[in-house]
């Protein structure tokens, strides 16, 4: 149980090893290796859960040293672990999910030239993963934080000799790093208004210094905004969320569990982890939960009227974001992470199907072009199809407990808009659904409008069970996770019983199951309208696109204009490229290039080297060459210094 | 009297200068240089330095311009000087320049000046004080100097010898 | 009886003349001459001086820079041979090939 840490081991060593000796490797030899590696961590992190089951609840916190980091005066950073009931869940969806892609991309990526350069930087990524969920304090996390959005960038520029891929690793890592500003300057807060950054020790000062809530923008709620900004970067909310839809240039396991599953939820996971923070300062979680409702709308609008499947899910994942954050934003800590598992899981299926197909159709991805794939590739069907009843909270699928749960939360949370958050929460909702299904009746029912010629024949006729079995194994999951987290009028939330001592700093009062009985009725009834908004969804999406589509085109004739802006992305890309972009460009060409660097710097340089030269071209006709022009000046000299004496010993 | 000789042995050092300095060919400067050291032993004579004024006769004017002249005999006597008029302006600026000089420093520096009662003890015991002087207290740089000529007369021959074909 | 100031004087402008020569001929063997001069003239000083003060020492001085000079001038004339031999004149002007 102490030695629960070794599992961020494996995957660094295999990482190491591919990467230093991939290349000699066989690519049987690298995804053996790799899978091997992640394999292992995800038994370590069952066998840790297994004993952590066994513990008592109050003893559900492991601690592990391995060594002071740094010491500096006052500041000391230690490289240690800490286990408990947050951290096990993250961990077990990262590792668990992670061997699932492992062993989906050795069958998507064969033929890849990377092939043992991809694997590297996948385990690289569940090390430094596991290193961010396991780091008991707020620097050594943000190592871990940086490492993800290095693998990001590594794993989305994989193909070399695409320059949108290259482009599009620059943007996530550039638009991260803005965010990273506001996370850093938290921490810095963080160390200088409680004097550590240790979790526990920040935890409890805070919980100590500030018995109540405050309001405004003091102290705490500056180092909640600040932090907040930070994960806006990284869990791709508005307004930087723009490198995500981008980041579908990489492989499609990568966008399933680096930006489905695991790495977008870390800023999820840092706040849940700072709950003593954030449910003190109210203001920054009313900020949250705006913008997380707003990023929800948009991205559902954008989804709306994507063409490829990858963009869908994409901006699906940004509204799915918006939930927890929305959800987190009015204090709803446990709901947040029980909506992360059940995405993870269902997301994850959704994008390793979406690789199933193009994988199929040789890499088309517009929706546009495929159709009718649902004789083909049955076990791609059947998976999908349960991963869109999830996500779109059909009643008893793992989606439609986690996101109830959020609807009712927020409803009920006191805020002054809550409501009108619960309805554009429900709006998000039946346009999720829509989009979904639209999804599937363009992608696997109706023509097919595939090129027959440009097909993967071998993917056709018998998928290989490195794709079939994670697809099974997240259908599964994706049908039974929500069963943990039954509603009130249903049954007990183990989730959210099991995650309490990892809140126990939070302020709000805990919603018991005692409460929960006396607001069934409520509950129930926002279940229900919930449901008839999914149904309105999914209605709307098969008129246009089951029965005839054409009426979508008159739809898109008709609003024309509308269509425009909401298919441009709201041009959103465009007008950061006007404000922020061009006046870099032209400010650093211009401005710095052009003017100070070869005027003024090298100006001064050569400037300098140029008076020298032409100096030293005068001064030396003194060395003339004639004798008597010498002794002259010898003479003089001596003249000069007899006078000077002279002068010395009269004064 | 022994103003007159004075002057009278100092206007011949000067004039010889002189014509060092502006005589047209090599060998009448040298000639000129003579006089001028000849002149300059008188002085020292009257000084009352008689071992340097006769070493200055042998060394200097007996050795030294000697050798001069054989080297001015052996290089050509007939090349032409070439010198310039600025010569004269030059001259006239810097010996006043000189007097000047010298004035301002003893202005500062009073010395005291020959008295006749001094001036006895001052013409008696020179040989015999050099002597003491130089055998006892500055025996070393004496011996040395030696070497220093000798390294001299290496010198000389080792420079001018001409490179075998 | 004579002004010690005269002595010094006269060696002041044996002195300048000297330097002067030096400066103003361009025939290395008069220049050699000249620097000669410029010796003399700080001998008389030195045994000047020496008389005045009654101290020996300065006649010693003069002693061993007679001998100098006697050496200096052997090898200095050695080497206007050499150089003469090279360049085919006396002009000083023309030994100038050490210069920018």
């Amino acid at each position: 149980m102490q030695y629960f840490w070794i599992l961020i081991l494996f995957p660094l060593v295999g990482a190491l090893l591919n990467v230093i000796f991939g290349n000699r490797f066989s690519p049987k030899i690298s995804a053996w290796l790799s899978c091997s590696a992640s394999g292992l961590s995800f038994l370590v992190a069952l066998n840790t859960f297994w004993e952590f089951l066994h513990l008592p609840v109050d003893e559900r916190i492991i601690k592990q040293h391995l060594f002071t980091w740094i010491q500096s005066g006052n500041f000391v950073a230690e490289f240690s672990f800490l286990l408990d009931p947050l951290s096990m869940v993250m961990i077990l969806i990262v590792t668990g999910i992670g061997l699932l892609i492992h062993l989906y991309s050795v069958e998507y990526m064969i033929g890849d030239n990377g092939y043992h350069r991809y694997f590297a930087y996948l385990n690289l990524f569940i090390f430094m993963m596991s290193l961010l969920i396991l780091a008991d304090n707020y620097l050594l996390m943000f190592v871990g934080w940086e490492g993800v959005g290095l693998c990001s960038y590594l794993l989305i520029g994989h193909y070399l000799d695409k320059k949108s891929a290259g482009d599009a690793a620059k943007k996530a890592f550039v638009v991260n790093r803005i965010g990273d500003v506001g996370f850093i300057l938290g921490i810095f807060l963080i160390f200088t208004a409680f004097g550590s950054v240790n979790y526990l020790k920040v935890f409890e000062t805070v919980s100590h210094r500030f018995p109540q809530p405050i309001e405004g923008f003091g102290i705490l709620g500056t180092i909640t905004l600040l932090l907040f900004i930070g994960t806006t970067g990284k869990s791709a909310q508005f307004p930087l969320y723009i490198w995500l839809p981008n980041a579908m240039e990489g492989p499609t396991p990568v966008s399933a569990l680096i930006h489905a599953a695991t790495m977008v939820t870390a800023g999820i996971y840092v706040i849940v982890r700072s709950v003593a923070l954030y449910s003190r300062a109210p203001d920054t979680l009313a900020i949250i939960a705006l913008v997380g409702t707003f990023t929800a709308l948009l991205a559902a609008m954008m989804a709306l009227v994507q063409e490829d499947i990858k963009k869908v899910l994409a901006y699906s994942t940004i509204s799915q974001l918006g939930y927890m954050f929305l959800a987190v934003g009015v204090g709803a800590f446990s709901a947040g992470i029980f909506h992360l598992l059940t995405h993870a899981f269902f997301k994850a299926l959704l994008f390793l199907g979406a690789g199933s197909v193009i994988l199929a159709l040789h890499h088309e991805q517009n929706l546009f072009k495929m159709g009718g794939l649902r004789k083909r590739l049955k076990i791609t069907f059947y998976t999908m199809w349960i991963a869109t009843l999830a996500i779109s909270g059909i009643p008893f699928f793992s989606g439609f407990f986690s996101k109830d749960e959020i609807l009712w939360k927020v409803f009920n949370s006191g805020l002054y808009g809550g409501t009108l958050l619960w309805s554009i929460g429900i709006l998000v909702a039946s346009l999720t659904a829509c989009y979904m299904f639209r999804l599937m009746f363009l992608t696997f029912h109706g023509q097919e409008k595939w090129n027959p010629h440009n097909t993967n024949p071998s993917h056709f006729k018998k998928t290989s069970s490195f794709i079939k079995l994670p697809l099974i194994v997240l259908a599964f999951f994706s049908l039974v996770a929500g069963y943990i987290g039954l509603p009130g009028y249903l049954g007990t939330h183990r989730l959210a019983e099991f995650l309490a001592p990892s809140l126990r700093y939070q302020y709000f009062p805990q919603i018991t199951s005692a409460v929960r009985q006396e607001h069934l009725f409520q509950e129930l009834s926002l279940t229900i309208i919930a449901i008839l908004g999914t149904l309105i969804g999914i209605a709307i999406a098969y008129e246009l696109y089951m029965k005839d589509i054409q009426i979508t085109h008159v739809l898109v004739s008709r609003f024309s204009s509308l269509y425009k802006i909401v298919h441009g992305k709201f041009f959103i890309d465009e007008l950061y490229d006007l404000i922020l972009v061009q006046p870099i460009k032209k400010g650093t060409q211009i401005v710095l290039w052009q003017n100070v660097e070869n005027k003024v710097i090298d100006g001064m340089v050569n400037g300098t080297a140029s008076t020298l030269q032409v100096w030293s071209h005068k001064i030396k006709r003194i060395q003339s060459g004639y004798i008597r022009t010498y002794a002259a000046w010898i003479l003089t000299g001596t003249i000069l210094i007899s006078l000077y004496y002279y002068w010395m010993f009269n004064s | 009297m022994p103003h007159l000789i004075f002057f009278g042995l100092a206007v011949i050092a000067l004039v010889g200068a002189f014509l060092v300095v502006l005589a047209p060919r090599a060998v009448y400067s040298a000639l000129a240089l003579i006089v001028c050291f000849i002149a300059t032993a008188g002085l020292l004579l009257q000084l009352g330095a008689q071992f340097m004024a006769f070493l200055q006769i042998i060394i200097y004017a007996g050795a030294i311009m000697v050798l001069f002249l054989f080297v001015i005999m052996l290089l050509d006597p007939k090349t032409e000087n070439f010198s310039s008029n600025r010569l004269i302006k030059f001259s006239v600026l810097i010996v006043p320049l000189g007097i000047l000089m010298t004035l301002l420093l003893m202005k500062n520096f009073p010395l005291p000046s020959i008295t006749a009662t001094n001036w006895n003890s001052i013409m008696a015991d020179d040989v015999r004080s050099i002597g003491n002087s130089l055998f006892r207290d500055y025996l070393l740089p004496f011996e040395v100097t030696s070497i220093l000529i000798l390294v001299a007369i290496i010198g000389a021959v080792v420079l001018t010898k001409r490179p075998k074909h | 009886m004579v002004p010690i100031e005269y002595y010094l004087v006269l060696s002041a402008l044996l002195f300048v003349i000297g330097s002067a020569g030096v400066i103003l001929r361009r025939n290395i063997i008069t220049m050699f001459m000249c620097i000669e001069l410029m010796l003399n003239a700080v001998n008389l000083t030195f045994i000047t001086l020496s008389k005045v003060w009654g101290q020996v020492d300065g006649q010693i001085i003069v002693f061993f820079v007679m001998t100098v000079t006697a050496a200096e001038a052997a090898v200095g004339l050695a080497l206007i041979v050499v150089l003469s031999r090279r360049n085919n004149t006396l002009d000083a002007d023309q030994a100038n090939s050490m210069k920018w």
